[in-house]
């Protein structure tokens, strides 16, 4: 990342089994964000090696790297990032789209997925037409859609109030007793309790990692 | 690939930038319509410049005699030169493979009269293919044929606004005119095809050449020869060919071969020539001219794309962390930029043929301004070609986003 290369992650070492709901901690600069993105094929990694589901991720074409992200990756982001002038349901349906399958098909798999998250009868309503706990509700829903490995949210959280807040973390809960892996990007105390295991990060290296009680909400 | 998806995709994303779209289809669209204004113009000029000549056969070559204005050979200069018979016949004889038509003309001033109604023309008499070398349709009974020629009748043809002038509604054919005081029986009536040729033409009387020689001179004399050359001929051929005739007059009356006088021919290849000529740098003008402006179109719509394109980076960045491989994004940007490109370009054509076709620019040397169906497909095709052009820089910027980068801008 940037054009001048700095050693933002020094040395780390990590291993996420399926299932698992990690929480990676850390304040700013601490890197958290940049591990996120070598993990989500969005950043190459300069040395080191990174697997994702048995298969190497190193030196990949634009294409190949947009089709692992397809295939094995759902992305949840902070400011959601839907596309403004789209539907709910073309949101969601998106990366079927780049799946390659055909309009009915995308049109009932991305309905499935909006009721999932409660919001079919949301289906025909742009992005600005939301609230901020609806948004990240059909951004969680598109990640869903391809039916990735692993579920990467960054600060999930992070614009939402506490009640919106807990209402995203009991559903990523709820989708993790279904077998999903998640991986959250946080520095709220709070959020990662709401995790199986944290790691803490600091200046690039791990500080911590450790598999806690989670605190289920209800 | 393409499918109703990719197509609904750009549909949205120019229906959501109405504002944007339009800016960058109206470069295209301006340069278009002025392309096509230009190319009527010049289509205009060269309709003026065929009709201008439309009277005569386009492959015509009319060989004129004067006097001479070089001594030689011991002649003095100022030697009339005078065109007969043998020397038809030669000509006729000698260049029969590249001649189509052929004719002599003897020019007479007669006053004719029917009845009461009286008035002068010109008689033009000539041989049967004459008709062919002339625009000259018949309206109602013959032209000139070879037995007219052969047996000296007294048979003439006359223009349709000499019957108007004379006969006030009688059918000529068959009826007697009064030609200087001898008669001559009507045997066809023809009307001048050529629109705004003029009156003149149509107040010509026609006669076999060999009666008006006998009448009028008693001798063998010929005013002017008329032929049309052979339409296989190229038009550097004809030109040739037309000098060779002149050679070959000038040869028989020992003229000498710089004399610019004593023989004299118009031949319409060469005249086709120059216009072709002109034409060809008007064309070559227009061309320059439209393609500048296209290509300042194209910048423009480049320009607009490279500013779609970073305004849509975030949007770009999502598409790729979602899946979407650079082919598709540029895919994107390449048709919306060929459809804007393509449809503004058609507009542009819309309004420089409606614009063509609402002014009247006779008086400006313009008939009939006007852009061909080949002109239309060889436009759309490059509007394409253009948009793919345009779309070059901005599609590939787009393709090379790094999506981390693209999420990140705010």
């Amino acid at each position: 990342m940037g054009d001048s290369s700095l050693h933002v992650l020094k040395g780390i070492n990590l291993y996420v089994e399926k299932g698992e709901m990690v929480a990676i901690m850390g304040s700013s600069g601490s890197g958290k964000s940049t591990l996120l993105n070598i993990i989500g094929i969005l950043d190459e990694l300069d040395s080191g090696e990174y697997t994702l589901d048995g298969i190497e991720i190193k030196d990949l074409t634009e294409k190949k790297a947009a089709q692992y992200r397809n295939k094995f990756l759902g992305f949840v982001f902070q400011s959601f990032n839907l596309i403004n002038f789209k539907n709910a349901l073309e949101n969601v349906a998106l990366p079927l789209y780049y799946q390659g399958l055909k309009r009915k098909e995308r049109q009932e798999k991305a309905m499935f997925h909006l009721q999932k998250v409660g919001l079919a009868d949301w289906s025909t309503h742009l992005p600005n037409e939301l609230s901020g706990g609806q948004k990240q509700r059909v951004a969680i829903a598109r990640a869903l859609a391809a039916e990735p490995k692993l579920l990467l949210a960054d600060e999930p959280t992070g614009a939402l109030d506490s009640a919106t807040s807990q209402e995203i973390m009991q559903f990523l809960q709820q989708l993790n007793d279904e077998g999903k892996t998640i991986l959250i990007v946080t520095h709220e105390e709070d959020i990662s309790l709401m995790c199986k295991r944290i790691v803490r990060l600091k200046d690039g290296v791990i500080m911590e990692d450790k598999k806690i009680k989670q605190n289920r909400l209800v | 690939m393409i499918d109703i998806g990719l197509f609904s995709e750009i549909f949205q994303s120019l229906n959501k930038n109405k504002l944007r779209t339009l800016l960058s289809g109206f470069t295209v669209a301006f340069a278009i319509m002025l392309f096509t204004i230009l190319f009527g113009i010049a289509n205009g000029f060269q309709n003026t410049f065929n009709n201008e000549f439309a009277g005569d056969a386009n492959n015509s070559i009319f060989i004129f005699s004067g006097r001479t204005s070089k001594a030689v050979k011991g002649y003095q200069t100022g030697r009339r030169i005078q065109f007969d018979n043998p020397l038809y016949s030669t000509i006729k004889k000698e260049f029969s493979d590249d001649i189509e038509f052929i004719t002599g003309r003897v020019y007479k001033n007669v006053t004719a009269s029917f009845g009461n109604e009286k008035s002068s023309y010109s008689v033009r008499a000539v041989n049967p293919d004459h008709q062919f070398i002339e625009k000259s349709e018949i309206k109602e009974g013959r032209f000139i044929n070879p037995l007219d020629i052969k047996n000296y009748t007294k048979n003439i043809v006359i223009g349709n606004l000499v019957v108007e002038d004379l006969f006030g509604g009688i059918d000529p054919i068959g009826k007697y005119l009064d030609l200087n005081k001898i008669k001559f029986k009507i045997i066809g009536v023809f009307v001048e095809r050529t629109e705004g040729s003029d009156s003149n033409e149509a107040r010509v009387i026609y006669m076999p050449i060999s009666t008006a020689q006998k009448i009028y001179g008693n001798n063998d004399y010929i005013d002017q020869i008329n032929l049309t050359y052979n339409t296989n001929l190229s038009e550097e051929e004809a030109v040739a060919f037309g000098n060779k005739i002149v050679d070959k007059i000038k040869d028989e009356f020992s003229v000498a071969e710089n004399d610019q006088s004593a023989v004299r021919a118009r031949n319409r290849a060469r005249e086709n020539q120059e216009i072709t000529q002109f034409n060809g740098v008007l064309a070559i003008l227009v061309l320059i001219i439209g393609m500048g402006t296209l290509v300042a179109g194209v910048v423009g719509i480049s320009n607009i794309m490279i500013f779609i394109v970073k305004e849509r980076t975030k949007e770009i960045g999502i598409r790729k962390a979602l899946g979407a491989p650079p082919s598709s994004i540029k895919l994107i940007i390449v048709l919306e930029s060929v459809f804007v490109t393509a449809i503004s370009g058609y507009f542009g054509l819309v309004l420089g043929g409606l614009a063509l076709n609402s002014f009247d620019l006779k008086d400006y040397w313009i008939t009939d301004p006007g852009v061909s169906t080949s002109l239309v497909i060889g436009a759309t095709l490059t509007l394409i070609l253009a948009g793919l052009i345009a779309a070059y820089v901005p599609a590939n910027r787009a393709a090379s986003i790094k999506p981390i980068v693209a999420l990140r801008d705010e």
